[in-house]
């Protein structure tokens, strides 16, 4: 399994051999396709994408189908090691209200996003007027089913606002590439976050 | 029956009939000496005996699942879109089992049968049977047919019902159990609907309680009554307006009470069907062993404990529009998989079809239940029979 997408090959290095994961909005089930090979992770997937929920199954994966909008009332608190959640944050209605639930059923999380802050998204707004588009951001404003973008701070006011550590955190190109240069000026320079958070 | 038999059919069958004699001892504490089974196979067992697939069947279901018993057959068996070469469950893969549950009217011990001990028909006086009773009765076939353990146990509804039973009951004896348009008990309102059918068949003047083969009758009225009543039940809103609409008959309003509309008469056709070729004490007790399903109550009504027994790994299918045994229902079963820590895959079909929906081929349900079971046969036998 060396072909992991590389946002998912950051995310393994945190996830502990024999844990128990929830991912939500999984896919096709890489990721936890990945972890039960190679850490022996149990864990299951929610996806409500049809054609995505069947690859699943048919990848072994346990998949459970169910909409993040709804809440997931139905998981039990502290039930999980680590809930994860790939590039859905800002397509949920209340991002602020799942990353409470990912930490109520989760004793960690890991989250990433696009960062509205990149410096192409900032100077598409300033320079044309108009909502920004790019590779990671192909939407139009009214088609979009990322609602509720925001940026590296917003993310980390909101943490504080909450009472959230941050565990880990790393910023990377659309690519998921770690880079030099983008530590040297993460919000501006990063395009998609990856957070690793706790409420402990 | 069409000239020819489809490809992916698996043509002609003949079922067969396997008598037992080791008593049966029921739930309710009574005990069954001696019975037969009827039952159907297709596909090949291999040689390590690893792909077989049991089917468990519903209410109104019986052993005759897929293929064509005559070329004079009308339809084929109940689950064809299922089971055949290349459908989800693919014959060319698995051995597949399925059988007529006792109590029921196709060949295996039931009320239709003759008691020894008494030299008459059982009648109403066959044993109620419960749901743990069958899957008894399954597993002492599955010695007969030297299966130690099945590839997987699949049912709809009441059969989904016997998957669950089968996954606490002997855990180690299947690998995967698929549970669709299913449910961990009755609720209030369908034990409900099953009382109206049961009393539309015990007020029947015809069904002198149960005794009517000696008296000659058949209490066709009640019988057609309660198929009637469970069959729209297994529609949806949306399906009968779709079906039938407010179309009528002959066009025209006749001021009668006969059948107009047409979804009258079609009722009217489904019920007169069921009711000469079904038999009414069967459909009592079939009705009764839903009712009494309920295996959380040995585990203080705790469907987890319950569960946590199960060792097989779980797909759980419901229908969007299915209000007999609804999507939350399933979902009552996902949950309680996902607290004991279980594998299990969970989908809820977009259909219009109501509970029927399960019989039906629509294709995303289709492509699940393909995805998974090519999962079992890979699981269980590295995929090759």
């Amino acid at each position: 399994m060396s072909e992991l997408r590389p946002d998912l090959s950051i995310i393994q290095q945190w996830i502990r051999p024999e844990s128990e994961i929830l991912d939500l909005g999984c896919g096709e089930g890489e990721l936890l396709s990945y972890l039960k090979n190679e850490k022996n992770v149990h864990g299951y997937g929610l996806e409500i994408n049809p054609e995505k929920l069947t690859a699943c199954i048919r990848n072994g994966v346990n998949v459970i189908e169910q909409n993040l909008d709804n809440g997931l009332g139905n998981f039990e608190d502290q039930s999980i090691d680590t809930v994860v959640m790939t590039q859905a944050l800002q397509a949920v209605q209340r991002p602020d209200e799942l990353l409470d639930e990912m930490l109520r059923i989760g004793k960690e999380a890991i989250v990433t996003f696009p960062n509205f802050g990149y410096w192409k998204t900032r100077f598409y707004l300033l320079l044309k007027g108009r909502m920004p588009m790019s590779d990671t951001l192909p939407y139009n404003w009214y088609d979009t089913p990322n609602i509720h973008m925001c940026t590296f701070r917003d993310f980390e006011i909101l943490c504080r606002e909450k009472g959230i550590r941050i565990l880990n955190k790393t910023v990377v190109d659309d690519q998921h590439r770690e880079h030099w240069s983008i530590r040297l000026w993460p919000a501006m320079l990063g395009e998609i976050a990856v957070y690793h958070i706790t409420r402990r | 029956m069409p000239d020819v038999i489809p490809e992916n059919s698996v043509g002609l069958i003949t079922p067969k009939v396997q008598h037992f004699d080791t008593p049966l001892t029921l739930r309710s504490g009574r005990v069954l000496e001696q019975y037969d089974l009827i039952y159907e196979t297709y596909g090949e067992l291999n040689a390590d005996r690893s792909n077989a697939v049991l089917i468990c069947h519903a209410l109104s279901g019986d052993h005759h699942a897929a293929g064509y018993h005559s070329m004079d057959d009308k339809k084929p068996g109940w689950w064809d879109t299922c089971i055949g070469p290349g459908k989800p469950i693919d014959t060319n893969k698995f051995f597949v089992v399925s059988l007529n549950n006792l109590g029921g009217c196709s060949g295996s011990t039931g009320p239709v049968s003759i008691n020894p001990e008494t030299g008459k028909a059982y009648g109403p006086d066959f044993p109620i049977m419960a749901v743990r009773d069958w899957v008894n009765s399954q597993a002492r076939l599955a010695d007969v047919l030297g299966i130690d353990v099945w590839a997987a146990v699949v049912g709809g509804s009441l059969g989904g019902m016997q998957v669950l039973r089968w996954s606490i009951q002997f855990p180690e004896r299947l690998k995967h159990a698929v549970v669709i348009a299913s449910a961990p008990k009755l609720s209030a309102q369908n034990i409900a609907f099953n009382e109206v059918a049961r009393q539309a068949i015990a007020k029947d003047p015809d069904f002198h309680d149960g005794w009517y083969q000696e008296k000659g009758t058949l209490p066709k009225a009640g019988l057609m009554q309660a198929r009637m009543l469970g069959h729209l039940t297994y529609l949806s809103d949306d399906a009968m307006r779709q079906k039938f609409g407010r179309e009528l008959r002959e066009g025209k309003l006749n001021f009668s009470f006969a059948p107009e509309f047409q979804v009258e008469s079609y009722l009217h056709y489904q019920g007169e069907k069921f009711s000469t070729r079904f038999d009414a004490n069967t459909y009592m007790l079939m009705t009764k062993a839903l009712d009494y399903f309920d295996p959380a109550r040995d585990h203080d009504n705790d469907l987890r404990k319950c569960l946590s027994q199960a060792k097989c790994r779980f797909l759980v299918v419901s229908f969007t529009t299915d209000w007999r045994f609804a999507p939350a229902r399933s979902e009552e079963i996902v949950n309680a998989l996902i607290h004991a820590d279980k594998d299990v895959s969970y989908a809820c079909i977009e259909s219009d079809n109501g509970h029927d929906a399960f019989l039906l081929p629509i294709p995303r349900y289709l492509d699940i239940f393909h995805a998974y079971m090519e999962g079992v046969a890979a699981r269980s036998f590295g995929g090759k029979s």
